[in-house]
């Protein structure tokens, strides 16, 4: 623990740790947001037109069982990315979440009840803002839910990156690692950990925000 | 073209040979893999049976078991490494817990999800609190118990590969080597087979699935089709939280 | 409904954003534009040095300097530098040389050093090779040692030693061995570049003869034997810097310079240590090296 202290106790230190954190921050949850995009959209897509649910539910199936590592390294293949270029953890993640998303989000939509689409449609709602106003809020807390491992994943699995040179707090790890020291690894684990809760407060508190009549009845949509 | 030297890589007999061939690599890689959900199911499944048949320390099991998902991998790997020394025995650890989460949640959604009447039921009709279990709810909770043995199969497959980073020569090796030298035929090669394997083991399971649930609840277990009112969204919740999560790293 | 409408308003303006800043993280194309030279180095302690002293004494030069640490081996870091995602990396002059010209046969210091002025590719340049040397090393147990191998030539009477060294040894040296000792060993396990995994290895006995750095003070820390080199498997290493030509003006160019005349290996060795042994920060050991050197 004194290594912790003095490990700590450098004001440089200090500073590329933040750094650190920060890319972690934004290699993690870029993609989080990004897929949310992708996720509605597809889901949607599934939602409306059954025979491509199938297809797509089966290839997010498959691309979620491909680990990170392999992941990482076949992206810059596919898409002729540099092979240090920070996007590609971006993108790989960007492809797990939505992989995790799409099914619940389907699933939600599909959940809606059919006379509750029908009083919006008889109130005149065109079906865009039907679906922007009445289905896909009532869908919040399915993709929420999964929001919340996904953003837990991701977080974990940015480090990763660090074994081929984009790893936000990783870097600690394979630094500690090479020099047999202790206290740059135990900083990673918990910065790790920590930024996993504070981020999924921070889903909790944003899902409850967003549907007030959870909190008012505790009755699920 | 980089798949073109994957594939070249790949089907070049001089890697399929030898002690670094690529048959003793996945022999290694699914040897560890192997050790690794034994190990995590004889603690996790024991325990997620008796928080979830007693109903103590469910919300404590949830939480403990979020925050150990997010856990680096690369972290636990290199940290254990470092603290035991070397060897195979940390590598171990880490992947035992790693993969001890998605088992215990499984496990423990598996016999929440049990229908309260069915278990009402049982105990009407005599049976102890320990054939209740055996015969009520195990049987019952076996699809989302074995959710969670495929969870924690991928997860593992995916960190056994990063183990390859201290030096364990499992699939990850390739990959790792490719990289260093910018030889990207094995290094795509290498993320191609642990991919595969993924999948393969995945499907494998899948299948084991199939085969091990009880018949009559084949029917009623998995959440599928669209438009099934309450009982199918509560499926789907409890999917997305504790089943499907975390499942690579 | 509202409040709907207003997370996804901001998360797209966050996306717009992130976009943005994502061109700037990933450095690529950028250093041409905005004359600030990327320093990258390899994934060892002594490179990673190395590159903090490079960026140190570019920054006293006048110069904008950012350090991209711990990329790879020697074939991405020059590929880095080729797609202009770094500017300047520490290089070691045999190991370079081997690597642009397989065919290479020198090995004293004066020897490679031309060679490999003459051989850097367009685009690439090498500039003056400091004294300061850290070369691969094969190193055994005392134990080893005192049952008689004490250089890389008494290997040839061991078939059945494992080696343990970085992925990238077999393709460099595994023919060259064989070639000027004759020596073939039973297995080449690959452990890491002189790190961890190396040393506990052959501590541990999983191999008989591990590759490692002079620099590195692993060796004398586990009382490993250097074996003796006559034939100089490895050639001559002295650290100099490589960089993409149109990366660094004049001044940069002196103030590497500087740096490669004031470096020597004791205190290359000395600055190694203060980092894997007493755990000082590169940033500092770097630091310290350049206020004493008044660079």
């Amino acid at each position: 623990m004194g290594d912790l202290g003095k490990y700590l106790s450098d004001a440089g230190t200090r500073g590329a740790i933040w750094r650190m954190l920060l890319e972690h921050v934004y290699l993690s949850l870029l993609p989080l947001v990004i897929s949310v995009f992708l996720a509605v959209v597809l889901g949607w897509v599934c939602h409306r037109y059954g025979w491509f649910r199938g297809a797509l539910l089966g290839t997010a199936n498959i691309v979620y069982t491909v680990p990170s590592l392999a992941l990482f390294a076949i992206i810059p293949a596919v898409i002729g990315t540099q092979v240090l270029d920070i996007n590609n953890v971006v993108i790989a993640l960007t492809v797990y979440t939505t992989a995790l998303l799409t099914r619940p989000v389907s699933d939600a939509l599909d959940a809606v009840p059919a006379h509750i689409t029908a009083a919006a449609t008889a109130m005149g709602f065109r079906p865009l803002r039907r679906f922007l106003t009445v289905e896909l809020p009532l869908a919040v807390p399915v993709l929420f839910a999964g929001l919340r491992v996904g953003s837990v994943s991701n977080i974990s699995l940015v480090s990763v990156g660090a074994l081929i040179g984009t790893g936000g707090l990783g870097v600690l790890f394979t630094d500690g690692f090479r020099s047999r020291y202790l206290a740059p690894i135990i900083v990673g684990i918990v910065l790790t950990l920590l930024l996993a809760l504070l981020v999924d407060g921070l889903l909790v508190a944003l899902r409850q925000w967003l549907t007030p009549w959870n909190n008012l009845q505790g009755v699920k949509p | 073209m980089i798949f073109a030297d994957a594939f070249a890589w790949l089907v070049d007999p001089a890697n399929w040979s030898g002690s670094k061939g690529i048959p003793v690599r996945i022999g290694v890689h699914l040897l560890y893999c192997l050790g690794a959900v034994l190990g995590a199911s004889a603690i996790a499944v024991p325990l997620g049976l008796f928080v979830g048949h007693t109903g103590r320390g469910g919300t404590f099991l949830v939480g403990g078991g979020n925050a150990l998902r997010a856990l680096p991998t690369l972290g636990l790997v290199t940290f254990l490494y470092l603290i035991a020394g070397g060897g195979t025995g940390p590598v171990l650890i880490a992947l035992i817990v790693l993969a001890v989460p998605p088992i215990l949640a499984g496990t423990y959604a598996g016999i929440q999800d049990v229908d309260r009447g069915v278990v009402d039921a049982a105990r009407g009709m005599g049976m102890t609190s320990g054939q209740v279990l055996w015969r009520v709810e195990l049987p019952n909770a076996l699809p989302l118990l074995i959710g969670g043995l495929r969870n924690a199969t991928l997860q593992v497959v995916a960190t056994a590969s990063v183990a390859a980073y201290v030096g364990i020569e499992t699939l990850g090796r390739p990959l790792l080597d490719g990289l260093r030298v910018l030889d990207y035929g094995q290094f795509v090669g290498g993320a191609v087979l642990i991919a595969l394997v993924a999948v393969a083991l995945d499907l494998l399971l899948a299948g084991g699935q199939k085969a091990i649930v009880p018949r009559g609840l084949r029917l009623t277990g998995q959440p599928t089709g669209p438009k099934k009112g309450k009982r199918s969204q509560k499926l789907v919740a409890t999917a997305a939280q504790p089943d499907s999560g975390g499942s690579t790293a | 409904m509202k409040r709907s409408l207003a997370v996804v308003v901001a998360a797209a303006a966050l996306l717009v954003s992130a976009c943005g800043s994502a061109e700037n993280l990933s450095g690529s194309d950028q250093q041409a534009a905005s004359g600030e030279v990327v320093v990258g180095s390899a994934d060892f302690t002594e490179n990673k040095i190395l590159a903090e002293v490079y960026a140190g004494a570019l920054k006293a030069a006048g110069l904008k300097t950012t350090v991209k640490s711990g990329i790879g081996a020697r074939e991405l870091v020059v590929k880095a530098l080729q797609d202009k995602s770094l500017g300047v990396v520490p290089e070691y002059t045999g190991n370079l040389l081997n690597y642009f010209d397989k065919t290479n046969a020198t090995t004293t210091s004066e020897d490679v050093y031309t060679a490999l002025k003459s051989k850097t590719p367009s685009g690439l340049s090498v500039l003056d090779k400091s004294a300061a040397e850290d070369k691969d090393v094969l190193v055994v147990t005392k134990a080893t040692a005192d049952a008689g191998v004490k250089s890389v030539a008494d290997l040839a009477s061991k078939p059945d030693f494992v080696l343990g060294a970085a992925g990238e040894w077999a393709q460099r040296w595994e023919a060259k061995i064989n070639e000027v000792y004759g020596v073939k060993f039973k297995e080449i396990k690959t452990t890491d570049a002189g790190g961890p995994v190396t040393v506990d290895a052959l501590k541990g006995g999983t191999v008989q003869v591990a590759n490692l750095y002079t620099t590195s003070a692993d060796i004398k820390a586990n009382g490993f034997v250097e074996l003796a080199d006559p034939k100089n498997l490895y050639p001559a290493q002295n650290v100099v810097p490589l960089f993409r030509s149109d990366a660094l003006d004049d001044k940069g160019k002196a103030a590497l310079n500087k740096v490669s005349a004031a470096l020597t290996t004791e205190k290359l060795a000395e600055l190694v240590k203060r980092v894997d042994v007493d755990k000082e920060t590169i940033a500092n050991v770097a630091a310290d090296f350049l206020s004493k050197e008044k660079i």
